[in-house]
């Protein structure tokens, strides 16, 4: 007895020792615990968890910790038996979580819980389905871009051969190749290639059948032509363009020349001078397609035969005349992929320079091919690398499309999740009634499901109203794909994602909630839980405000071109093609004919038109040249009065005369070139043309300031303009300025009918053709404005949702301040402040974002704006203001209400 | 006859609660197996056969108080049912039938003669 007592004692000191000393170590291991409630069935759990607890207790003390935990966790392991997994089975019904009349409660619950909160509501539907309707239309426009031209069946194996040229250090690029390169390759590179075909530049060219005469874009191309562009053949087939005067026509253009009657067969006029039989009429290239004013096809040897300069490259061989272009398929045995075009490039590369005389050699002229696939995004060189193109605006606005959409999921999620405090109180009573928690989670979907339906629909309302807004803008002609499966399996994927988005944190955390904690009104979210929702915020703005500024300086660097010096007044000028041999001799009659009408101020002839230079020529030398300058000048050729009538300004010198016999032999030149030359005093300078044989000689008589006759974004270059009447192919006309242009317009082509009736009457605005050097610009201007007002609305949308939120939270705590003297403007600066923060936050993000990417876009331009300090101001302010006007609505309206009102409940 | 089949380690899991009497839960009757027979148990296999006993309706159980020293979790309590008796007792007579009919020599001596 006394024994026993001793020993238990002692065992109870020793326990307490234990427990005093290795606390933590007395327990069993938590993984082994953990994996017990895990696997146990709870009906037998409290038993076993006893039992093996107290095993635990004797066996430390018997044989100390170690062993002890080791031998609990065997025995957790060896309880995985069928007999503790079992479960007992559930005493009563499962709940229908599927059924009919449920789903049809989840649907009537959400519908309820969307007309109660109609505020919410908007703000969610209208949000998400404007930024729905953004991404969608971004998509459908990247995958036009992307589909671009593959309506060819030989997408893959299409090429055009191209070259990079080095000029006074500079690698150029150039679609432009010499005659003989294809007969070059023809012999020695034939296995390489299945169809190679010569053709010229695609222009308007007078076509005309008895008495009726059209102006259509087409071009002369080899016979082999149709067959690579795979034709779809309405009439006749691929070997139309065999016999030398013949024609293939687009089928609109066979409409407008012959109406209903069949023009198989039919003799008509190309250029008004060749006979042409028609041999071919093919469909109509679609509008996504590089070749899409292709709308007449002459054969390539007609075009040979009927120009002087051209037959006698081909029967010269001049390797030197680098003045057309050629196509190429390559082989069918050939793997279609980028890098075998890569690889056959690099066989080719030497072609033109092995053949090419001493003098030629130093421009090191590279042959390459440029795959149809990049013709229309990837068609930017530098220095002989490929950097790009336009597909660089395609990844651009597809970056802008997902961010729009994130804006409007952001405020989808944002508003779910300042709700949810209001809604846990719904979820305690629910699951007080005995919801269960799938039946929640089952609740929160389908609202949210509910929401992005109707968005859905709502961006397709969105889209159709807007489809042909988007398509002036963005130069596109696009249709709603309704019958594309593609597109309805994209639009379920994505219905699907954005739902589940959207609607997993009420679904997955507000289920959660313990009914016992919500209901007392314990319940509170933690002091971070608003954390996520401000940084959503921050996003939003950082997105809307880099926009804005982009927008700005969009807009500013067409500004800054658009200001440029032109160095001549295209004001009241009109300018026409001469597109057939009639228009030549005609000059003096026209002149005199219309001066008299007083329909033009003055008329001139020239080889270029204003808005373009169609020559360059190298080989001038004059006194005092380096002469490892390659001596390369844009060549126009002008009549007497040009100057005159565009209005060019002198520096020095004088304008051609016709007081001078010897101006015949005169030249203009233009500021550029005096810098190029490098010589002082230029007015009276001689500059040689061509080698010491048959060289030429001119003087120059004046200088002019640069006129702007190409890209605005470039810098002007050295020009020459020589006298003559020969090489002209435009005709640009003054209007008179104290007549309306209609009135002079009228009487010019009474004029024309009457001296030229052979030619169609067209002409074309000066104005509107330099107009079209911005159109691009213009449409990412367009584009990013349009993005960034969206941006912003969406965010604002988002900001009203959260302010009317908090101010609603705050009702009591307003209350108490009014009653304790707090003025309105305090009231209104405190539900503001929040907010304010927040997008100033965003500025501060936003502004070196955008600093970096629009410096980087406008170095592509070499004559560009400069980013100044006030554009990011700007933007920040707009953001705080339109920030302030939506929040201060809200946060007015809740320091104007009565205390008594919201202090009156409780 | 026809009874319930009853496995040799539920016999003696059986017997041994009818030993214990009123403190027979599962560590209690994994000692008691132990001392008995020598019989090092797992507590996992002697539950499975509790559990199974109570089953077949040979045993019934219910929770007694919390113990502080099981983390104040209740032990479960098993006492022989009436049909658990009855089988326990017809085992044994067949097992004495058994013995009687065995003839004086037929096994082998082992040691002590009896």
């Amino acid at each position: 007895m006394v024994g026993a007592g001793f020993t238990s004692a002692h065992f109870h000191q020793g326990t307490c020792l234990l427990g005093i000393i290795m606390k933590p170590h007395l327990k069993p291991p938590r993984w082994a615990e953990r994996l017990l409630t895990f696997f146990c069935a709870p009906h037998l759990l409290e038993e076993v968890q006893g039992d093996l607890h107290e095993r635990f207790e004797r066996q430390v003390l018997l044989f100390g910790v170690k062993i002890a935990r080791r031998q609990y966790a065997w025995n957790v392991l060896s309880f995985i038996r069928p007999f503790a997994l079992k479960r007992k089975p559930n005493p009563y019904p499962t709940t229908f979580l599927y059924s009919p009349t449920m789903l049809r409660n989840y649907l009537k619950i959400a519908l309820r819980n969307l007309a109660k909160n109609t505020v919410y509501s908007f703000i969610n539907i209208g949000g998400l389905a404007v930024g729905m309707a953004v991404a969608m239309l971004i998509g459908l426009w990247i995958y036009d871009e992307l589909s671009y031209d593959k309506y060819h069946q030989n997408y893959d194996r299409l090429a055009q051969v191209m070259q990079h040229q080095t000029f006074n250090g500079h690698k150029g690029t150039e679609s432009s190749i010499p005659m003989p390169l294809v007969n070059e390759l023809r012999t020695k590179y034939g296995s390489d290639f299945k169809h190679l075909a010569m053709a010229t530049w695609q222009g308007a060219r007078i076509l005309s059948y008895e008495e009726k005469k059209i102006t259509r874009s087409g071009n002369y191309m080899d016979v082999d032509m149709p067959r690579m562009l795979s034709l779809k053949m309405l009439k006749g087939n691929y070997d139309g363009l065999k016999e030398l005067n013949s024609v293939i026509l687009s089928a609109s253009t066979a409409k407008s020349l012959f109406g209903a009657t069949d023009p198989m067969g039919k003799i008509m006029k190309l250029e008004n001078k060749m006979d042409v039989k028609v041999t071919g009429v093919y469909e109509d290239l679609p509008f996504n397609t590089s070749f899409r004013d292709l709308k007449f096809i002459a054969p390539w040897k007609l075009y040979v035969s009927s120009q002087k300069w051209v037959q006698r490259a081909f029967d010269e061989n001049q390797w030197g005349n680098n003045s057309f272009q050629l196509f190429a398929q390559i082989a069918d045995n050939a793997v279609v992929r980028q890098s075998d075009m890569t690889k056959l490039s690099a066989k080719i590369k030497n072609v033109k320079w092995d053949k090419v005389d001493a003098e030629e050699k130093k421009f090191k002229a590279e042959i390459f091919l440029h795959p149809m696939s990049d013709w229309h995004l990837r068609s930017n060189w530098e220095e002989g690398v490929k950097t790009g193109g336009f597909i660089q605006y395609v990844w651009l606005f597809a970056i802008v499309g997902g961010f729009v959409l994130l804006l409007a999921c952001i405020n989808f999620m944002n508003l779910s999740t300042a709700r949810s405090e209001k809604r846990a109180k719904e979820v305690g009573i629910r699951k007080a009634v005995g919801s269960i928690r799938a039946q929640l989670i089952n609740q929160f979907f389908s609202e949210s499901y509910l929401v992005v339906a109707f968005a859905y629909v709502g961006a397709i309302l969105f889209i159709l109203v807007l489809l042909p807004w988007f398509n002036e803008v963005s130069g596109k002609k696009m249709v709603f794909p309704w019958a594309e499966p593609t597109f309805w399996l994209i639009s379920l994927g994505f219905i699907f994602i954005t739902g589940l988005l959207a609607g997993s944190y009420p679904a997955l955390y507000l289920s959660s909630f313990q009914p016992i904690r919500v209901l007392k009104g314990t319940f509170k979210a933690g002091r971070f839980a608003a954390v996520p929702r401000k940084v959503l915020v921050v996003i939003q703005f950082t997105v809307s405000v880099t926009l804005i500024t982009g927008t700005i300086i969009v807009y500013r660097q067409i500004q800054h071109t658009k200001n440029r010096p032109m160095g001549y007044d295209t004001n009241g000028l009109i300018t026409m093609e001469m597109m057939s041999p009639e228009f030549y001799g005609k000059y003096d009659v026209l002149r005199t004919e219309l001066k008299n009408k007083g329909a033009i101020v003055e008329m001139a002839e020239s080889s270029s038109p204003l808005t373009g230079v169609h020559s360059n020529n190298g080989g001038f030398s004059w006194p005092g040249k380096d002469p490892s300058l390659h001596a390369d000048f844009a060549t126009i050729w002008v009549t007497h009065d040009f100057g005159k009538t565009v209005g060019w300004q002198f520096k020095e010198g004088r304008d051609f005369s016709r007081q001078f016999s010897t101006d015949t032999t005169a030249i203009v030149i233009n500021e550029a070139a005096v810098k190029f030359m490098g010589i002082k005093d230029p007015v009276g300078k001689v500059v040689q043309w061509g080698d010491d044989k048959d060289a030429e000689y001119f003087t120059i008589v004046g200088v002019i300031k640069d006129m702007l006759m190409e890209s605005p974004y470039e810098p002007v270059k050295q020009t020459i303009y020589f006298m003559g009447y020969e090489n002209v192919n435009w005709m640009t006309l003054k209007l008179n300025p104290n007549k309306s242009a209609s009135e002079s317009i009228a009487k010019i082509e009474a004029t024309y009918k009457k001296i030229i009736p052979s030619a169609p009457f067209s002409y074309k605005f000066v104005n509107d053709e330099f107009g079209k050097k911005f159109v691009s610009e213009e449409r990412i201007g367009k584009l990013a404005g349009g993005f960034a007002i969206l941006a912003i609305l969406i965010s604002c949308l988002g900001l009203f949702g959260l302010a009317s939120f908090t101010a609603e939270q705050r009702t009591k705590e307003i209350g108490v301040r009014k009653v304790l003297g707090a003025s309105v403007f305090h009231l209104w600066g405190l539900l503001s402040k929040d907010f304010v923060v927040l997008v100033i936050i965003s500025c501060f993000i936003a502004t070196p974002i955008a600093y970096y990417y629009l410096n980087d876009w406008l170095q592509d331009y070499k004559y560009h704006t400069n980013i100044s300090w006030w554009v990011f101001a700007l933007a920040g302010v707009g953001a705080l203001a339109i920030t302030l006007l939506t929040v201060s609505y809200q946060s007015i309206k809740a320091a104007l209400m009565n205390p008594v009102k919201s202090l009156k409940t409780e | 006859m026809k009874r319930t089949y009853l496995g040799e380690f539920e016999e003696i899991v059986l017997l041994t609660v009818a030993v214990l009497g009123q403190g027979a839960y599962g560590v209690a009757i994994t000692d008691e197996l132990d001392r008995q027979t020598g019989r090092a148990v797992s507590i996992s296999a002697v539950h499975a056969a509790l559990h199974r006993l109570e089953e077949k309706g040979m045993l019934s159980s219910h929770m007694g108080d919390a113990t502080a020293e099981r983390g104040g979790r209740r032990k479960r309590l098993f006492s022989v049912t009436a049909l658990g008796s009855r089988t326990l007792q017809e085992v044994r007579e067949q097992r004495n039938r058994l013995w009687d009919s065995i003839a004086p020599q037929s096994l082998p001596a082992f040691g002590i003669v009896m």
